[in-house]
């Protein structure tokens, strides 16, 4: 872990008993499952999730495009529709690195800004470190590899947190692949606008996840799992990336504390 | 220099190259061997920086000292110029100003041209890449020899680097030698690495005895010394700037440091960085040229000191972080996308994420428009960056500068030249939809209902991925409902 440094320390809350899930656009039209899988998870450790109808987008596509303006207005509306003083839980890692840091760019004269952003925690990292939470395993045994994503990796410093969620399964072997650090290729509309730098990143991903000879790999953002997602279904491989909300959930169906669903 | 002084007809060749970054990938990116020589390369030097910084609370703590060396530097740039120019006069080497590359080459001809001089050796000088000085002196009927051997190597092959510290890491050793078979008379066919390179060196020494001037870079200006000093690794750089008798040194403004104790930190991570080296094999200080009492070295030593858009970083605060680079070459070692397209494709001098941040300045944003929005902010630049440019974020900076509307305040040549109206009018659109709750759940309702009509090709996406399907119902829609069920129980 040489490159993580004391940038990611931060105060987690302790003995939280109520949090806000941020749901993502991409979870929200696209792979809504994750969503209720990470509240269905929250809630049997015992947190009432609140879910703000008002949320969209944090405004990521636009910011990271140049549209600075267009961004600011959908990122001001996002910050209105979490009024209490709980921490906000957020489902992937870069719309987190964008509302915990960039946030603070680009509504930097927003009063109260750097505490909305400090309320900001990707979905693994609030497991591990406020909850502290542990798992029972309660599946069958496989192997499984982790894709760490850009920016919960660099901005939120979170791959620890995932590999440690699946080193607490007993009967999961988690598979180092090749060039895990290394970016997929997503990107947002660099994925489009270089279309063809894109693609050969995906390839060299997907390469090295197939031959990790794993039967899934997990990660907790949909960005980059809906590019090699999609880059494993047009290539007709089999393997697919599951988000580690419905990963853990399915895993863990029978918590330490007895079924309380 | 600000921005409206810039001559609009001092374009660099680069330009044209850069212009063509899209054709360029196409190329490159269908050459097997050269995408094979860079992902070995870059994997190769990766591994050597791990080994070389392991200990993570000193990198760290290095990283964090470069950086406010090189910061304070810069906050007092001006005045350490003045100071570097006052005591390199005094120890008597001739300081030259060039705001654009064509004032640079042109100082650099007339000092050679007023001593006769016909033959230059060169040490690597990224920044006599930057002016296209050998092109300049070629005209003017002056020999230029690169004398490091990637340079060599790249200038036998008529190229240009596609590294800023390996000039010629896109080619492997059987290239090497095929290059050097065509152009070295008596060449002993091999590919062992060794041999090859001991009969590059022997056309060299020659030519280091007789060449009347040498050129060479300066990777550290120390102001209050008055002392240039020169990393290399192959004693090229000591030849170039000890055996002829003019030493004409050339480099950016910004590479001006304040007290000779800033340089070892600096000195440290650099090698570290850029190769894995604990030290470079060579390192010069050059603070005078020969005193009577000496028995070697030029009895003639010019710096030129080149601004070519660097003025323009440093007049905006978050720009000026561009500034701080100290060309060790790590970012684009760990950068996945340079490691794909290799140095070539960008067209510029200096490529990968550092040639990306530092280009647009140099041949403004309109020739190089293509380059900021060329990553995935994927951060592995801004991770390994030994002075802690925030490499990723100077990108989105630039992408922004790129796009904006006419009008805006002027920050740099070629800015708003990027702002293509159907793109604004999407993201206006977009940001309509979602800064209005009500709209966007709307919206999300009809095209999950309609999700049926999404069509299954879309764009560059579907090229190499299948498209992502929209689910029956939304995120907001499933947890409404669960709550209400809730409630009903």
């Amino acid at each position: 872990m040489s490159q993580v440094n004391t940038l990611h320390l931060r105060d987690y809350p302790k003995n939280p008993t109520k949090v806000y899930l941020y749901g993502t656009c991409l979870a929200d039209s696209l792979f809504p499952d994750s969503g209720i899988d990470a509240i269905e998870f929250l809630e049997r450790q015992g947190i009432e999730v609140i879910f703000p109808q008002g949320q969209s987008c944090c405004g990521q596509p636009a910011y990271n495009s140049g549209y600075t303006d267009e961004a600011k207005a959908v990122a001001l509306e996002q910050i209105r529709h979490f009024p209490l003083d709980i921490p906000i839980v957020i489902i992937s890692g870069s719309c987190g690195g964008m509302m915990r840091h960039h946030y603070k760019d680009l509504l930097k004269d927003e009063p109260g800004i750097e505490k909305f952003c400090d309320r900001i925690f990707e979905f693994t990292e609030f497991l591990v470190n406020s909850l502290n939470v542990q798992l029972n395993d309660s599946g069958p045994a496989e192997r499984v590899a982790l894709h760490t994503s850009c920016a919960a990796r660099r901005e939120m410093g979170v791959h620890i947190t995932g590999k440690k969620l699946i080193e607490q399964l007993d009967n999961v072997e988690l598979v180092t692949h090749d060039y895990e650090s290394e970016c997929c290729g997503f990107g947002g509309t660099f994925s489009v606008k270089h279309g063809d730098i894109s693609n050969v990143m995906v390839s060299d991903k997907t390469k090295n996840l197939v031959n990790a000879d794993v039967v899934r790999y997990v990660s907790a953002d949909w960005g980059c799992m809906m590019n090699i997602n999609g880059s494993l279904e047009h290539q007709k491989e089999s393997l697919r990336g599951e988000h580690i909300a419905s990963y853990l959930l399915a895993r863990n169906a029978m918590d330490n504390t007895g079924d309380k669903s | 220099m600000s921005v409206d002084q810039v001559n609009p007809n001092d374009e660099s060749k680069y330009a044209a190259s850069a212009r063509a970054f899209r054709d360029n990938v196409s190329r490159d990116l269908a050459n097997d061997e050269l995408r094979s020589n860079f992902r070995g390369a870059m994997d190769y030097l990766v591994d050597k920086r791990k080994t070389a910084l392991s200990d993570s609370d000193e990198l760290e703590t290095l990283r964090e000292q470069c950086k406010l060396i090189k910061q304070r530097c810069l906050v007092k740039l001006p005045h350490l110029l003045e100071a570097l120019e006052e005591k390199l006069t005094a120890n008597g080497i001739k300081v030259h100003w060039a705001e654009t590359i064509t004032e640079a080459n042109e100082i650099i001809a007339e000092i050679i041209e007023s001593k006769n001089g016909k033959t230059v050796v060169k040490g690597k000088s990224m920044v006599s890449e930057e002016t296209a000085l050998n092109d300049h002196l070629e005209s003017r009927d002056i020999e230029c020899l690169e004398s490091d051997m990637g340079e060599y190597i790249v200038q036998l092959a008529k190229e240009h680097p596609s590294h800023i510290i390996m000039p010629a890491i896109h080619q492997n050793k059987k290239q090497v030698a095929d290059l050097f078979a065509k152009n070295i008379e008596g060449f002993e066919h091999t590919t062992d690495v060794d041999a090859l390179i001991q009969q590059g060196r022997n056309v060299l020494r020659d030519k280091f005895c007789n060449a009347d001037v040498g050129v060479s870079g300066v990777n550290f200006a120390v102001a209050e010394t008055g002392t240039l000093c020169l990393v290399e690794n192959e004693g090229n750089g000591r030849m170039c700037t000890t055996v002829p008798d003019l030493h004409i040194a050339i480099t950016g403004i910004e590479k001006v440091v304040e007290h000779l104790s800033d340089v070892p930190p600096l000195l440290s991570l650099l090698t570290r960085s850029a190769t894995g080296q604990a030290i470079s094999t060579y390192f010069n200080m050059i603070s005078h040229p020969r005193q009577q009492d000496e028995k070697d070295g030029p009895g003639e030593v010019h710096l030129v000191l080149l601004d070519n858009g660097r003025s323009q970083m440093y007049s905006d605060d978050e720009l000026r972080q561009t500034l701080q680079c100290i060309r060790c070459g790590a970012c684009m070692n760990h950068c996945p996308v340079y490691t794909r397209i290799g140095g070539h494709a960008y067209g510029t001098v200096y490529p990968g994420p550092i040639g990306k941040i530092v280009s647009p300045h140099m041949l403004g944003l309109e020739a190089t428009t293509n380059l900021p929005t060329a990553s995935s902010l994927c951060g592995a630049c801004g991770e390994v960056c030994p002075v802690k440019i925030p490499i990723p974020k100077l990108l989105l900076r630039l992408r922004q500068e790129s796009v904006k509307p006419k009008g805006a305040p002027q920050v740099m040549k070629g800015q708003g030249s990027g702002r293509k109206t159907s793109e604004a009018f999407i993201w206006s659109v977009w940001s309509m939809i979602h800064k209005q709750p009500l709209f966007y759940r709307t919206s999300m309702w009809f095209a999950t209902r309609l999700r049926f009509l999404m069509p299954k090709k879309l764009g560059a996406w579907t090229v190499a991925r299948s498209a992502p399907k929209l689910a029956p119902k939304t995120l907001h829609e499933r947890i409404k409902e669960r709550e209400q069920a809730a409630k009903g129980k």
